[in-house]
């Protein structure tokens, strides 16, 4: 009999969006998988399982990481922020997240929680960025659609948008 | 009073849901589905000896393996020729899996399906397929050589050859005062959307019914394919289009093998059967497009106008021909652009090679026609040193020419006739915003300071919007919700919003109690789908005719209601009411209760229409004889042909005089897609088009060696842009409106993308002084071009002057 | 593309790795950051039966700056060394070039001495180490030795490393006082790996230039310094011979062609990095953090 046969499962347990959550996983489970498919959690998207296009990244006690880099195992023990941390209430939007509908920043919407990741991390580091920083903080992630443009767009107004609610906070 | 909603930048309805994790792509549909992986060919041209699968089974997880002789009945034979031609005298399709022999590489061999993806995995890789390999037949010219071949009883590799000639090319071409000849090629791209393909059946024994969700561009294409190869009556089949994370046409093409097998497994089973596409598998076993080389010969007069235009190309359509030869048929109609090309003679091979299947990726032939045409243009101005932008002019077709019949046959069996377009209009427009006239300047500033520095220009025409046709279906609930359907798909491109936006202006409802559902055959069986721009023109005219129809009855019954004439009512806000007399009025949703006689009552509003609430007529029914409950109505759009959007684009590049880096410093859009519904979109569809075309110009080149083995199968190597490779985009609008649908619109999905490789080959060959004749171009490849120029060893060579 | 499986190993010191690599040998992998690691196992380009996951290892996620070096520990990440302000202050070079480093969510997880280990010729920190002189920390069953950057790169992605020892850290050298540092490179995409890059070193006297050296990424198959010293000294900023100093370059870079560039090209490109590159160095434009 194969040693596939018995992979062993592993209890992983991660800080999920201030939560702590458990599933039975081998160790190979990828964390991008882990928050999809064992936690439910699929506003995470998987582009290339190889760590170029940006779809997958969550944070990682506050920084952006690839999810299809990680291991899960390897996350125990931490915070992990998905796109559903940032704002999981379509009435209620995060900043970044009121940005990119006005700024028409998405189409299909595939890579964008990736994006929303990203910046929000950014901007917790740069709250005032110019149009060309703002591209740079993008230059990681792929988008098929958009052109980019929009989503440069709307990094700057969620810096102002996140101005203005600290502003009123 | 309602805001009128067509040509507002509304915001987008998708927006929020996708935006805080509540899309549901289709692998976040099937929580607990068994999941497929697949064997697929390591070799690109090969016969299949023999499959050993015995040490996969021993894994604890796999639930099935299958090969072709697994496969049952219709299942078994090749794939469909979805659009057959005559032209195409020998179409070829591969099998779900590959039978005794493969063509390319990641052609399915077999398929695995296990408790999951990782397990799935693990069996393909404990799975020997052995082979005998042949020899490839790679590239353009190599598939043109014919010595090999990828499918034995198909001569010269050829699948269709097909010539169309309008006037008499050759004595026009004789008595041409000058004539050019330039070889041109074009590279291999890919479509490469951020979602790959995936697709989730649900069998239920009980009901003996599919329900099939598939990550495509067409839910009704599938359906009919599924139940024809599965044997299932249609009504025993629904398909149903989740969140589609991009398409650009990759995902027009079905049955896939995989949208055949994961129903036909899960049926087997009894099981809930995924399969996720990754990223690896898209590179090998989706599609590609744009590979061509194309010679074009052109005969014109001292001014630069064409008087005779004879264009031969050869088309690298990949392995098997599903979708017909729908790409160089729209390269060799839409090559024409803007322009009266004269007496115009063109002729096309489609030929096999051992490479994935080449099917339509946004453009869909149009950039290789536009960069044909635009480095033609280049090449008469140059010839003739005139400014390129006047050569162009001096060809257009006029206003007043509109409709222009350009006596060709389109990809859609029908005319190739422009309805509108303001030509003129648009080049004036591009000139200003770029600054045409004033580049000489900069460029000699950018000269002093030691910077190389070009202008480049592109003009296209495209048809958009073919049929057959697409359907609306608009419903106005009791509650005032208007529910509107139209079944092609939805991938990025704001249906939900504009079709919301068209619904409301037709029937006088605000915009935001309408809700459109896009791509589900539950809802709208008859559909055709979307691709060559034809969403907002067909589904937005279909959704526009079937509000009008509700429009009509609700005025109708309000007449009656309120005892005037309907000419005298209007809708506004979700109320009829009386022009001039807005207290007499009757809300739209209580001409929904109205329209439904009823003998049950579900809720208050629903006790109004029963049949004890009020008086009615005894001699009539409840339900006239011409009539039909419901406050509901159904129309469809088919036009007679299709309608062409135009535009124009300008780029300045900068090259780096040491190291052949590209720069593009500016770029520039001039477009004209009719009425727009919504700006915002439009303008977003644009910029996205460019992105590609800069892919496609600059970056993207699927590369295979002589074996067939694709190098750069991955988001390493394959280049797509980020946003630091993409310029910022300077976009004008022209609004010349469709005379033939009535909202006068045009599509505009892939506007963007068409001449942009035009355009920076354009701008290249302007700041480095020699032709470009191949695209894309790496900063590599335009240093080594200079070097054969410096070496007086021009390759490619320069247009060729014709004899006289 | 999911990996195959293994067996997930966390050791809590540098011991317990140690033992645990001894114990498993080739059929094991050391796990740090995974940004180079864990797409090769996804695509199944690799599938070692054991990983050792080193995250948990206590004290090796330090950067100490003392007067002779900057010592980067196992697990300190790009980003970390990047934001590392007394480290970027005592050797700039490193911030220069960690910042070319993929892209920052890469960063944020890619460590540092992870990047050494792999020894990618296109990595950008291999050069950066033998141009400054570095030390990598290696524990080992036979217990800690030391290996000079100099003689640690073997080729690509080959290393002095047995398969039972672990890098603990690298200690990069600081360079005298005077010196300046330049790093550039050039990607087909912002984030790729470079066609070319070079790093370097640069002592002046005034408006003389007293020595120069330069390491390259991408473009020869294992990092190793040029000592420019021999065709700049002496020269004045204002007219540097930058012939010669191409001539150099392109005769010490033995660049390979792929599919993005052809060998000719690389070099190229190599020379004229470095030549660009040494005016601004030099013109102290690139002095400090920038």
């Amino acid at each position: 009999m194969s040693q596939f046969a018995a992979e062993p499962l592993l209890d992983i347990t991660v800080r999920v969006n201030g939560i702590r959550r458990t599933a039975a996983a081998p160790a190979r489970r990828l964390l991008s998988d882990f928050l999809r498919h064992d936690l439910g959690l699929t506003g995470t998207h998987v582009g290339c399982e190889h760590g170029v296009c940006g779809a997958c990244t969550v944070l990682v006690d506050g920084e952006p990481a690839r999810a299809c880099l990680m291991f899960a195992v390897t996350a125990q023990a931490h915070d992990v922020t998905t796109v559903e941390g940032i704002g999981h209430d379509p009435a209620d939007l995060d900043p970044v997240q009121q940005a990119f509908v006005e700024c028409h920043a998405l189409q299909c919407g595939f890579c964008t929680p990736g994006f929303v990741t990203t910046i929000s991390a950014y901007l917790d580091e740069h709250p005032d960025p110019s149009a060309d920083e703002a591209r740079e903080a993008i230059s990681g992630n792929l988008c098929r659609c958009t052109g980019y443009q929009n989503i440069v767009a709307a990094v700057l107004r969620a810096a102002e948008l996140r101005r203005e609610r600290e502003g009123t906070a | 009073m309602s805001t009128r909603q067509m040509g507002e930048k509304v915001q987008r309805r998708e927006d929020p849901r996708l935006l805080t994790g509540n899309g549901r792509y289709l692998d976040d549909l099937g929580r607990g589905a068994l999941q497929a992986a697949f064997v697929r060919s390591p070799h690109a041209h090969a016969r299949i000896v023999d499959i050993d699968i015995a040490d996969a089974w021993e894994l604890d997880g796999v639930e099935a393996i299958y090969t072709w002789e697994d496969l049952p009945g219709r299942v078994a034979e090749p794939l469909p020729v979805l659009i057959p031609h005559p032209a195409m005298t020998h179409a070829r399709t591969g099998y779900c899996l590959a039978r005794d022999e493969v063509n390319h590489v990641g052609e399915a061999v077999v398929m695995v399906v296990a408790r999951d993806r990782y397990v799935a995995e693990d069996a393909c890789a404990r799975i020997t397929v052995q082979y005998d390999t042949l020899p490839a037949v790679v590239g353009v010219a190599g598939a043109r050589d014919g010595d090999r071949l990828v499918h034995d009883d198909v001569p010269g590799n050829v699948a269709a050859n097909l010539r169309q000639e309008v006037g008499d090319v050759d004595s026009a071409m004789a008595g041409a005062p000058h004539t050019l000849t330039l070889e041109l090629a074009i590279e291999r791209s890919a479509c490469m959307p951020m979602e790959g393909k995936g697709v989730f059946g649900r069998w239920d024994a009980d009901d003996g019914s599919l329900r099939l969700y598939s990550s495509t561009q067409t839910s009704t294409g599938v359906r009919a394919a599924v139940a024809a190869k599965l044997d299932l009556p249609l009504a025993k089949v629904e398909v149903v289009t989740p969140d589609v994370g991009g398409g650009f046409g990759v995902k027009i093409v079905h049955p896939w093998p995989e949208e055949v097998l994961v129903p036909w497994a899960a049926r087997n089973l009894g099981r809930d059967v995924k399969w996720t596409e990754d990223r690896r598998e898209h590179f090998v076993s989706s599609a590609h497009e744009r590979g061509q080389l194309q010679e074009v010969t052109v005969g014109f007069d001292d001014d630069g106008r064409l008087l005779a235009l004879d264009v031969r190309f050869w088309h690298d359509n990949g392995a098997y021909t599903p979708y017909g030869i729908i790409v160089p048929i729209i390269t060799a109609t839409q090559l024409l652009g803007p322009y009266k090309p004269g007496a115009y003679r063109v002729e096309f091979w489609s030929l096999y090679t051992n490479t994935v299947l080449v099917t339509p990726y946004r453009g869909a032939g149009r950039p290789q026609g536009c960069y044909a045409m635009e480095r033609t243009m280049d090449a008469i101005a140059e010839h003739r040193g005139l400014d390129r932008a006047e050569v162009r002019s001096r060809n257009f077709i006029q206003p007043d020419e509109m409709p222009w019949d350009h006596g060709l046959m389109f990809q859609d069996g029908r005319p190739l006739k422009y309805d509108s377009g303001d030509f003129p209009a648009s080049l004036a427009k591009l000139k200003a915003l770029v600054g045409w006239d004033d580049f000489a300047a900069y460029r000699e500033q950018a000269e002093r300071e030691g910077r190389r520095v070009g202008l480049g220009i592109g003009c296209y025409v495209e048809g958009t919007g073919v049929g057959p046709y697409e359907g609306g279906h608009v419903q106005v609930e009791t509650s005032g919700r208007v529910n509107v359907a139209t079944g092609l798909t939805t991938q990025g491109q704001g249906h939900q919003t504009i079709l919301a936006q068209i619904v409301a202006d037709e029937l006088g409802v605000p915009f935001d109690d309408v809700h459109v559902t896009t791509g589900d055959t539950r809802r709208m069986a008859y559909a055709v789908g979307t691709f060559a721009s034809r969403g907002a023109v067909m589904s937005g005219n279909a959704v526009a005719l079937a509000a009008r129809v509700v429009r009509a009855k609700a005025l109708r019954i309000a007449a009656e209601a309120l005892e005037v004439s309907p000419d005298d009512l209007e809708i506004a806000d979700g109320v009829v009411s009386v022009k001039g007399a807005p207290g007499t009025s009757i809300a739209l949703k209580t001409v929904a209760v109205m329209s439904n006689p009823l003998r049950y009552a579900f809720d208050e509003s629903a006790a109004a229409a029963t049949q004890f609430a009020g008086t009615f007529d005894p001699d009539t029914p409840p339900v006239g004889d011409d009539d039909e409950p419901g406050l509901e109505g159904q129309d469809f759009y088919s036009p007679t042909q299709a309608t062409f959007a135009n535009g124009m684009h300008a780029a300045v590049v900068e090259t780096d005089p040491v190291t052949a880096e590209i720069r593009i410093l500016r770029y520039c859009v001039v477009h004209d897609c009719g009425v727009m519904v919504n700006p915002m979109i439009v303008e977003g569809q644009v910029h996205g088009g460019v992105a590609q075309g800069v892919g496609g110009a600059l970056y993207e080149r699927m590369l295979y060696d002589e074996g067939g083995q694709l190098l750069n199968a991955s988001f390493m190597d394959f280049l797509m842009p980020y946003a630091s490779e993409v310029p910022h985009i300077e976009t004008d609008h022209l609004e010349t409106p469709s005379p033939l649908n009535p909202l006068g619109i045009k599509g505009a999905g892939e506007a963007g993308t068409i001449p942009v490789s035009a355009v920076i080959a354009s701008a290249i060959e302007d700041a480095e002084g020699f032709p470009i004749r191949s695209m894309p171009i790496s900063p590599a490849d335009l240093w080594e071009l200079r070097r054969r120029h410096a070496a007086s060893d021009p390759d490619p060579v320069p247009a060729q002057e014709g004899p006289r | 593309m999911k990996a195959a499986p293994f067996v997930h190993h966390a050791p809590r010191t540098v011991e317990e790795a140690v033992a645990v690599l001894t114990q498993v040998g080739h059929d094991g992998k050391v796990l740090a950051g995974g940004q180079s690691l864990v797409p090769v196992l996804n695509m199944r380009l690799a599938s070692p039966g054991h990983l050792v996951d080193i995250n948990g290892v206590a004290g090796l996620d330090t950067v100490e700056v003392t007067p002779e070096h900057v010592r980067v520990g196992a697990l300190v990440r790009h980003a970390g060394l990047e934001r590392h302000d007394g480290a970027a202050a005592a050797l700039p070079l490193l911030r220069q070039a960690v910042r070319h480093v993929a892209h920052p969510a890469i960063r944020t997880r890619g460590t540092t001495v992870g990047s050494l280990a792999h020894a990618d010729p296109a990595g950008e920190m291999p050069a950066v180490a033998v141009l400054t002189g570095a030390v990598l920390e290696v524990a080992g069953p036979r217990g800690t030795r030391e290996v000079a950057a100099d003689g640690f790169f073997l080729g690509p992605l080959e290393t002095v490393l047995e398969a039972d020892e672990l890098v603990v850290a690298v200690r990069f050298g600081r360079l005298p006082a005077g010196t300046r540092t330049g790093f550039a490179e050039s990607a087909r995409r912002s984030g790729d790996y470079a066609l070319a890059g070079v790093a370097i070193a640069v002592s002046t006297d005034g408006d003389t230039v007293t020595g120069a050296r330069a390491a390259f990424v991408s473009v020869t198959p294992v990092p190793d310094v040029l000592d420019l010293t021999s065709v700049l000294a002496g020269a004045r900023l204002g007219t540097l011979p930058l012939d010669a100093v191409t001539e150099a370059v392109r005769a010490h870079v033995d660049p390979e062609s792929d599919i993005h560039a052809g060998a000719d090209y690389r070099r190229m490109l190599a020379a004229e990095l470095t030549v660009r590159t040494l005016v601004s160095t030099a013109a102290g434009a690139q002095e400090g953090a920038a």
